[in-house]
Order: C-alpha cells, then structure tokens, then sequence
C-alpha cells in the first residue's frame, strides 16, 4: 500500500513506508513463549496480599465489625474497615458539570455504615500470603442488619421504593432529552409507525486477567509506587494523589502488561484505591487480584437498558423520525471518574446514526439500585442504539414489504453530504454509509443466501439474514470529560529519541493491553523517522517515563496517540537531517533517512549511517560546529480541534441459524465493513474488529449478569455466566473503507469498538428474520433458548 | 507434605500445602509466571499445562497429587522448541491480543499437534473450546493451528517425532 496522501511524504515507496502495513507486533513473541509481565507477576520483598470480605447482602447496615478470630489467623497481618481507612483517604462523588442536574452520593474506599450491593468489599484482611487473607476474611464477624433492596429499574422512581442514598431524595441520578423537529406531529400524520420494548441484558467485561494492583508505599522518600492493570495511569496518578492526600508528582502509575480491558480497567474502584490506603498506612507494598467471583460480583456491569422505542416512516420508505424513552439502572454509585451516566446520554446522542431525517426526541433515564455498579465497557451505548435503530430499521422493511438494504439506502446519509449534524447534535467530518454498504454487499452473496434460506425454510429449517449500520465515536476531545472538570486528559504525547548506535526510543502516554498500541506507535516512528522497524522501542505504561496522557479509551491510540508519534517523528527527522547537513555539508532539504541511512533525496545515493551520526553526536560533539543543537530527542502532543470527536461508520451483516425445538441459535457466517480513516495495521485492526464482533455477539446470545429480585447475584462462575467459546463462533469477513480524518496528518479515526457496536443488532435482525415466517420476534437480549422458544409460543 | 516432580526436565522438591494447586505451585513456589489463573475452577483454559503427557488445568490439580509426576508449563514448552513453529505462526497471524490466555491456548494447540494432525478448522475451533480468549475472534488462532498443522504435513513424514526441532531452527 502507498504512503497516504494525507501523510505528505514524498517517497511513497521507500522500504520504511509502514503505514498501512501489516507488520507483525513486536511484543508478541514474549506473550506467546509465557514471558510477559502482567501485575500479578510482579513480587516485591516484605509484600502483604488483600482479601476482602464482601457484602453477602444487597443493601445492609453494617452494625458490628469483629476482627479478632481473624487477627489469630496465622499470616494474618492486618485487617481495615471503612473507618480506618477514612482517615487517610477521602470519599468521591461521580458527577460531571456538564451532565447538568446529575447527582450521585459520595464513596469511601470501604464503605462506613451500609453496604449497598452484592459483593461490595467492606471489610480487607492483610496476610502474608492470599490464602491466609482468606482464612482470615472467613474468621471475621459482621453483625448485618438487612434493608429493602431496590433491584427493579422500573420502579426504581415509584413512590414508597426504597431511596438508596436519602438525603439524594430520590433514585435518579441523572435524565437527558434530545428533540428536533415536531415528533408528535410527524408520527400523527406517518404511512406507518412500528413501535418495540428493547431490552439489553447487564453484562460485563470477563477480562481474563483480573483486576489486578500492587500498591508500594515508601516512607523514605515519601512516594507512592503502583503497579496495576488500569487503562489510563495518569488519570489513576491524579486519584491516588487527590484522594490520598498527596501530590501527583508523589505517585507514580506503572503497567506493564495488561490481561484484557474493553473499559473494565479504566474506572476507579474502591477495592483498588482500599489497597492503595492500605499501602499508604503500612509502608509496605499490598497486593490484591480480583478471583473470577470477586470480578463478576464488582467489576463494573454494563447495558442493563429498557429503551420503548418507535419510528416513523414514509409509504416509500423514508424514515419521518425516532421516539425513543431509555430507562437503565447503574447500581448504588456512579463510577468514579467518568460517571455512570454516559452510556444513557450515548444511547441519546447514536439512536438513529446512519440516517437523515428530520424528527427525533429521545430521552434517558438513569436510575439507582442495589446491585453491582455499571459504567463505561466497550463501546458504550454504541450496541443498544444499534440494536434499536437497526431493529426498528427492519420492522419497518417488513412492515413495508421492502427490502431492508433498499430501505436503508434511501435513509442513509449521503457519502457527500459532510460536514453533517445530526438531529441529536453529533457533528460528523465525514462519513462513508453507502461506499460501505456498497462494499458489504461484495462481500456477502446475498442473493445466493436468500435462495438457500428460502430452500431450507421448506424443510424446516429458519435461517436469516440480518445487517446492522452503525456509527462510532473516536478520538475524543476534552468535550466528552475535560469540560465536565475531571482530570481525564483528552490529548497525549509522546517523544522520540535516536540514541547513539541510531536506535529510536519513543515513549507514549497512551497504552497496551493487547490491542497493538506498541506495534502501530513503532511502525508510525518507524516510517515518521525513516528507519526499520525493528529499531524502534516503545515505552508506554509509566507515569514518571512518558508524556502526559489520556491512555486507552475511546478508541484514541491510533487517532490521538499515533498523530502525536508521527509529530514528534518528523521532528526528529528534521533534526537529525539538520546535524547530518551540518556533518555533510549539505542542505538538509537535500537529504532523506531511508532505513537507517542518511540518503541524498536526489539520488537515492546513502551518504551515511544513522548509527555513525549518532557515534559523532554522542562522543564526538568537540567535531561538529560550537552551535549546533545537540539534542536528538523531540516531544509532540496532539489534540483534535475542529470535531468534538472523530466519527466513523461501518455496516455488519449476520447469517444464523435458528432451531425452532431448542430455541438455540447457530452463527453460520459475519461480515463486517468499518471505515476508521487510516488503517495502520490492516492485520491488527482484522482481528480487533474480530473480536469485537465476538465480544458483541456474545452479548447479544449468551453474555448475562442475572440477579433474583432480592439483589443476589446468580452469576457468579464462568460456569453460570456464559462466554463465546471458538466452537460457537463464526468466521467474519473484515472489509475496510478508508476515510481519512482531516484533524490530522495520520488521518486514523478508532477501529476498537466497532465490532461490538453492530453485532448485537445484526444478529438481532438475522434472527428475526429467521423467525419472521413464525411470526414470532425476540427483542431482548442475550437471545437465549428459553426466550426464543417464547416469542415462539413453546416455552 | 514433600512432593518430588520433574518440571521442564528439572528435577524440583518442595514442601506443598495440601491445598495447594497446580497453579499457584507453579506460580508462586517455582517462579513459573507464563501459566495464569484465569477463573480458578477449571472453565477458561488460561492455566493449561502439560502433566505426565497430557494436558490438565492447573486450577484444578492439587500439587500435593504430583509426587513424581513429570510437568511442562509453556516455558518448558518453548524452550524444547516443540512448538517454534505454531509460535512463530501466532506471531505472524496477530493470534494474541493481551496474551493472558495465549500460554495455555499455545498448550492446547499444542496437544492439537500432538494427537490430532488431520484435525481441519472445525476440529481446531472444537479442540480449543475449553480455552476462552476475550480479545481475538478466535480466528486468528485457528488460522495459525490450521496453518502449523498443513506446513507439518507438508515438511514432515507422518510418522516422524518432532522432539528434534530446535527452537532456532523455528524461529
């Protein structure tokens, strides 16, 4: 592939032209051969493990606390409770200005009087050893006394409900309306209206390494050292410091290697701030990684949604407008620091994405309950309004007797109408809905799959084929937190150093957790400086090591961290082509670094190696002219300007197989075409939509956080709490549309969330379609065998 | 209790709990950090090693049992070499993303090598059922099971061991 226009080199075929490229990742050698470094791999002399008590109660006074039988635990060290910690540590409240009228109550590490859901730690037992943390956990004694739990989000607002945190008033913790055009007016007078209840079962991430921290308090030099799996280390820099009372340049934030995110890892949890306290108390470094009950009872939930929704159409299709009421429940707390609010206010800002029209009013509301916490997880809000839109989308092809891709194709935004606002106010650079259809529809053979569905209908057997279009926020500005005053940084930097054997280090403020974060930053280096690959090394994960920066969220690597990499590349370039000049007596507008060497732009011809510059440099200054800049290191931050965030588009379509006695459904075939502008890595970016699809497909059939209407809850094992299994999953086609973002020279928008945002509602239209001869639907997902087996009228 | 075991073809003894399970035995007693303990009741598949020839959850198997047993973690499977190959095909088929479940999806592919070298992609995708990963489609994986298993076929006679293959000539 071509250096990019956009990229402005002149040497589109040079040998270091890795933009576009499939390089393999270089750290991945270390992950398959076992020699990575996660968390828990980290061992520090004199270290104490955590274990906690948790809450067996949904919502409970917690009267007494008796730690003495388990201070008799041998290896038992210390135990804290709430109050303990409450003296070092400060409570937060998870609100953001500008979600106006939002309210939550504020969290302690441990909480003081009540606990307030399932699994909710509450009391920490420190020991030399996990295993006698355990046995010291089950010798503790705590006097319960059970209050009403508030788990039904429908009547989370009912007078006489139980009010989770009183003096809020009530369990609303934040409502958002959109609205443009006249809806009532529009839907009186539209050809037809389809109208559906939609349901998003709560899941959660199952990252495979679990939370994990090691917090190391050093009383000499009065620092805090912590090691954990988090997405965002600055961000957890400026809360340990905030909250424990110190300064940021205090802490120091490091991970190394990170066990699977998807969002789970960038929020604060208060067992993880508990273990820094701890630490902070002690002097000695505590560790604490979550077992498989303690991440299913807290790591943040996701998508519990009820969304009534209904659109209007025109008798040739064109869509009138949306009407859409959202209802979700986030547990006791909003999530520190990003709130639990954002994945409603998404679900207002994407219903209806791909589309023109003219009427739009949604609402969202977000309620308190008494079960695990729910925030930010991959592709927030994306797979519910996908799933409704789309869902919608195809009731009305069926209502009209229209082909689903000819209803779409009308509606769709056109590839030339940008920039565009759509009715929500989303403001959209450039978009590529029908170029993406266009490709969808070769690579999927849809008339040949409609004459089998047809064929295999006659034998009983219900196949259908469902498509989804969505769209996807990236590369965010400080409009998504920054202007809601939390410290989450929406730019990141990174610098770039030739060292003296001609080596390039660039260190980066975003980081990996397996995405390919290290390889994209080496391959934009690689090409930005003009040498192999294989000389670059990446730093990322370290506070006191890299710039400033927002880390991994949002989709922001490629588009963010990845421009400010290619910035601070080409400025090493310049300044090393400057000292060269100086060396060769040449312009250094007549010389080029291609693989390592100084080259004569001109010719072609190598005038010097990279690595005998860099002997000169280094030991050799007294060579080079008295005034000559001798540094050969160069930092660059990027932000975008002009776009509160860089959207992308793609469109999915699903093939599934649905057996009408068992109720289970079987995934045949996926196809998926996302435009993320600027595709760096064409064999990363694959299977990371790859996954993505998985992540949303699991969702959609298996993937459920189930409580009793009592707070308990019943998922607790991987044995109970269902994930996709290779056996189960189909083979997905990948096509690609590029896009290029104009905010920047790279021109990459986020490719991370795009799978998990369609899957859901391709599948869900893949098998309503099955189902539509029966005249049966399901809409609420996981679409699981007893629920089919109802909308089919055999359960 | 003492317990007497080979592990990568080094002979270990040490004092165990009765408790104490494979897992954690070879983590925290031996230093052996490639295998993870992903869900701790035998379901991901994240701890997979080799015992006595077959592969077995770590989480699920008392060290206390292993007196005498002969064990290979993926430590001791890289560096035999055995797998250089289906490493180097992970590498080149982006089959990893976080790579927490990659050391005991690398052991169950291995055993795939091993005892099932006519399996086709479907055999592959049920082989590695019972090793979840949360980052990949699975996919890329299965290409690079697929793609070890057709290059054996090709450079190898059926029958011939494959103990032999340094890890250098692999990689």
């Amino acid at each position: 592939m071509p250096t990019p226009a956009s990229i402005g080199l002149s040497r589109e075929d040079l040998p270091n032209s890795y933009i576009g490229r499939s390089v393999p990742r270089p750290n991945l050698p270390k992950l398959v051969q076992g020699r990575a470094t996660y968390t828990d791999d980290v061992v520090l002399p004199r270290m104490l493990h955590a274990a906690f008590l948790r809450s067996p109660h949904a919502h409970a006074r917690i009267l007494a606390i008796r730690t003495e039988a388990a201070l008799a635990v041998p290896g038992v060290v210390r135990v804290f409770t709430g109050a303990d910690l409450a003296k070092v540590c400060d409570p937060w409240v998870a609100v953001l200005d500008h979600l106006k009228g939002m309210k939550s109550a504020p969290q302690h590490p441990l909480p003081l009087e009540r606990a307030t859901w399932q699994g909710e730690a509450v009391v920490a037992v420190l020991a030399d050893t996990r295993a006698a943390a355990e046995d010291g956990v089950a010798a503790l004694e705590v006097d319960w006394d059970p209050l009403p739990a508030q788990t039904d989000m429908e009547t989370a607002l009912d007078a006489g409900t139980t009010v989770i945190h009183p003096e809020l008033g009530d369990n609303l913790v934040f409502t958002r309306t959109a609205t443009k055009g006249d809806v009532d007016a529009a839907f009186a007078a539209a050809h037809k209206v389809v109208e559906a209840t939609f349901v998003t079962g709560r899941h959660t991430g199952v990252t495979l390494e679990p939370r994990s921290i090691i917090a190391d308090y050093n009383r000499a030099d009065g620092t805090l050292t912590v090691h954990q799996a988090t997405q965002a280390p600055h961000m957890m820099q400026t809360v340990y410091a905030k909250h424990l009372r110190m300064e940021e340049g205090q802490v120091r934030v490091i991970c190394k290697d990170v066990g699977g995110s998807f969002g789970i890892k960038v929020h604060v949890y208060p067992d993880e701030v508990a273990v820094a306290a701890m630490a902070r108390i002690l002097g000695r470094p505590v560790k604490f990684i979550a077992d498989r009950f303690e991440s299913f009872a807290s790591d943040i939930h996701a998508r519990d949604h009820r969304i009534k929704a209904r659109m209007a159409v025109e008798a040739d299709g064109t869509i009138i407008g949306f009407d859409v009421d959202d209802l979700t429940g986030i547990g006791p707390y909003s999530v520190y620091p990003r709130t639990s609010a954002m994945e409603g206010n998404q679900v207002v800002n994407l219903v209806g994405g791909p589309y023109d029209f003219a009427h739009y009013r949604c609402t969202t509301r977000v309620v308190l309950q008494n079960k695990a916490p729910t925030c930010q997880y991959r592709a927030v809000g994306h797979p519910i309004a996908t799933a409704v839109t789309e869902g919608l989308v195809e009731m009305a092809a069926r209502a009209l007797g229209m082909d689903p891709i000819e209803l779409r194709r009308r509606n769709m935004i056109r590839d030339d109408a940008y920039p565009f606002t759509s009715p929500p106010g989303m403001r959209f650079e450039g978009l590529s809905h029908h170029a993406s259809l266009d490709k969808l529809l070769e690579m999927v053979p849809v008339a040949r799959i409609r004459a089998d569905q047809a064929e295999q209908r006659k034998k009983g057997v219900y196949r259908g084929l469902g498509f989804a279009a969505f769209i996807e926020l990236t590369n965010p500005s400080p409009f998504m937190y920054g202007i809601g005053g939390a410290r989450i940084s929406a730019q990141d930097g990174c610098t770039v150093r030739m060292d003296p054997d001609g080596s390039v280090v660039a260190s980066s403020g975003v980081t990996e957790q397996g995405q390919g974060t290290e390889a994209i930053l080496a391959q934009i280096v690689a090409h930005g400086v003009g040498v192999p690959v294989e000389r670059v090394k990446i730093i990322t994960g370290d506070t006191l090591n890299t710039p400033y920066g927002g880390g991994t969220w949002a989709c922001r690597g490629a588009g963010i961290g990845g421009e400010a990499a290619l910035q601070s590349a080409l400025a090493l370039k310049a300044q090393i082509l400057e000292v060269a000049g100086a060396m060769l007596q040449a312009p250094p507008e007549s010389l080029d670094i291609v693989m390592g060497h100084i080259t004569d732009r001109a010719t072609g011809a190598e005038r010097m190696t990279l690595h005998e510059l860099g002997r000169i440099v280094y030991f050799r200054g007294d060579t080079l002219p008295r005034d000559l800049p001798r540094e050969l290191v160069q930092t660059r931050h990027f932000i975008t300007k002009e776009y509160p965030f860089a959207f992308t588009n793609g469109i999915q379509a699903c093939w599934a197989e649905v057996d009408t006695d068992t109720g289970m459904v079987k995934l045949l075939e996926h196809w998926v075409v996302e435009d993320c502008g600027r595709v760096v890595n064409p064999l990363l970016v694959d299977e990371q939509v790859r996954g993505g699809v998985v992540q949303g497909l699991g969702g959609a059939l298996y993937e459920h956080c189930v409580y009793d209407e009592r707070g308990n809850l019943l998922t607790t094992t991987m044995a109970d709490y269902l994930v996709p299994m290779s056996a189960e999953m189909p083979d997905i086609h990948v096509g690609h549309v590029e896009t290029p973002t104009k905010e920047s020279l790279l021109g990459a928008k986020g490719a991370g969330e795009a799978g998990t945002a369609g899957a859901p509602g391709a599948l869900l239209n893949a098998i309503n379609d099955a189902l539509a001869p029966l005249g049966a639907q399901v809409l609420e997902q996981p679409f699981t065998p007893a629920r089919i087996l109802a909308a089919l009228g055999r359960f | 209790m003492m317990i007497t075991l080979t592990v990568n073809g080094e002979r270990v003894t040490r004092h165990v709990e009765p408790r104490r399970h494979l897992i954690d035995f070879l983590r925290l007693d031996l230093g052996l950090t490639g295998s993870h303990a992903g869900c701790e009741h035998g379901v991901c598949g994240a701890c997979t090693v080799r015992v006595d020839g077959e592969i077995v959850r770590g989480c699920l198997v008392l060290a206390a049992s292993l007196d005498g047993a002969e064990v290979t973690t993926i430590e001791g499977l890289t560096d035999s070499g055995e797998v250089a190959d289906l490493q180097e095909a992970f590498v080149a088929r982006n089959a990893a993303q976080c790579g927490f479940c990659t050391p005991g999806m690398v052991m169950a592919a291995a055993d795939i090598l091993r005892h099932h070298a006519d399996a086709d992609r479907a055999a592959i995708r049920e082989h590695l059922s019972g090793n979840y990963c949360r980052c990949t489609g699975y996919q890329a994986i299965v290409d690079a099971v697929a793609a070890t298993l057709s290059e054996r076929a090709i450079h190898t006679p059926a029958d011939a061991g494959r103990g032999d293959r340094t890890q250098e000539a692999g990689r």
